[in-house]
């Protein structure tokens, strides 16, 4: 029985509400019988990635602020990422700073690796995630040394489709696809291809070992994402790895100018701050 | 894809908005979710009961709104439909297509007390 008009309705639905065809009192045309309080609804229009989002903005601030490149590096296990990797370490280390965070379920077997190279290396280990995000990230970082004007390398767990959604605040994505692996892989796991700006198409040394289609698999990736870069690369031979170093030095030159904007508009604002006391005194 | 990061993060900010909004219990929750978002609706219910148990939202219902994906066509200057990535467009059959919608995962409204 309804607690409010004695009708003889009955309760259901969430909190007990049950609607009237008649009105009691002018007041209410919803009675509680529940004894609860009252449901009501809020309007939140948040994004659950607004967590994520947040540390990714705050790490880009800090990596703007000391013009460091920074390249997450996605793929499936096995493409060949730390090879790659060590080779472009070996080239590059002698010229600009260079830390790495690695990235893997467990064990920290890539980290020995990229170690042995000489430069700093913070392995994250995911445990049961099967992706990097930003607030982790932001964690490794006060594990490395200041590497300013330099390039910081993400090699990502091996996976190709979780970490795609994933913001860590780096300047671009960079996916890898060996040749041992199938040249339609771009339009079967499209999001990371989308998230990449550059592709790194490895182990071109096994071409004429296997049924690897270069044009066809360019053309799937260009398909899912028309802007993508595309190198050739063999983390064996060496051959194609210099296309890739001239793509990571135009980076870092374009990161120390953006760091001088971000400074200028610092003393903008800062400028604009002064100018407004003076007007109050 | 990591479908029981994304209920996490859900209860989370569930909680968060709890504090916000002043409730205390979450009974129904609306989510928009976009088709090129690449999650599994099916795996988002289930890995929200879970995670969703001893917490503000435990047994909440979850209404999952699907969201179409759409793009920018440059050849056609038009918005196109996009269901998947790698799909064309529509209309003439290019991929230069940016996209405009359909990437969300998003909390539209709750009912609380």
């Amino acid at each position: 029985m309804c607690g409010i008009c004695g009708c003889e309705q009955t309760a259901s639905g969430l909190g007990g509400y049950h609607t009237h065809d008649h009105v009691h009192n002018e007041v209410a045309e919803l009675c509680n019988t529940s004894g609860l309080p009252r449901t009501r609804m809020v309007q939140v229009e948040q994004d659950i990635m607004a967590a994520n989002q947040s540390y990714a903005d705050a790490n880009r601030t800090y990596f703007t602020e000391r013009a460091i490149f920074v390249v997450n590096l996605l793929s499936s296990p096995g493409s060949g990422k730390t090879s790659l990797l060590v080779e472009a370490i070996t080239l590059l280390k002698t010229r600009f700073p260079v830390a790495v965070i690695e990235g893997d379920q467990q064990t920290s077997l890539d980290t020995a690796r990229i170690s042995a190279t000489g430069v700093p290396a913070w392995q994250i280990n995911t445990g049961k995630a099967c992706h990097l995000d930003a607030h982790t990230i932001a964690h490794a970082l006060e594990h490395l040394p200041a590497i300013d004007g330099g390039i910081l390398f993400i090699e990502n767990v091996g996976n190709l489709v979780c970490p795609a959604g994933f913001d860590l605040g780096e300047s671009h994505k960079v996916v890898i696809l060996s040749v041992t692996e199938g040249d339609d892989k771009p339009l079967k796991y499209p999001n990371v291809f989308h998230a990449a700006d550059l592709m790194l198409l490895n182990k071109i040394d096994l071409l004429p070992y296997v049924r690897f289609d270069m044009n066809a698999a360019i053309e799937a990736a260009r398909q899912v994402n028309p802007k993508i870069g595309v190198f050739a690369v063999s983390a064996l031979t060496g051959d194609g790895l210099v296309a890739w170093l001239e793509w990571i030095m135009a980076g870092i030159d374009h990161a120390k100018e953006r760091r001088q904007m971000a400074l200028l508009a610092r003393r903008a604002a800062l400028q604009h701050e002064l100018d407004s006391i003076d007007l109050q005194f | 894809m990591h479908e029981i990061a994304l209920c996490e993060g859900l209860v989370q900010t569930l909680e968060e908005q709890a504090g916000s909004h002043g409730f205390r219990r979450v009974h129904r929750v609306w989510l928009e979710i976009g088709s090129l978002a690449s999650v599994e609706c099916d795996a988002v219910r289930f890995n929200f009961d879970i995670m969703a148990r001893g917490t503000i939202a435990e047994n909440a219902q979850l209404d999952i709104m699907e969201v179409n994906g759409t793009a920018w066509c440059l050849p056609c200057g038009l918005t196109v439909d996009l269901h998947r990535f790698g799909d064309p467009c529509p209309n003439c059959d290019s991929h230069q297509l940016q996209v405009l919608d359909g990437t969300q995962i998003k909390i539209k409204k709750l009912e609380v007390t």
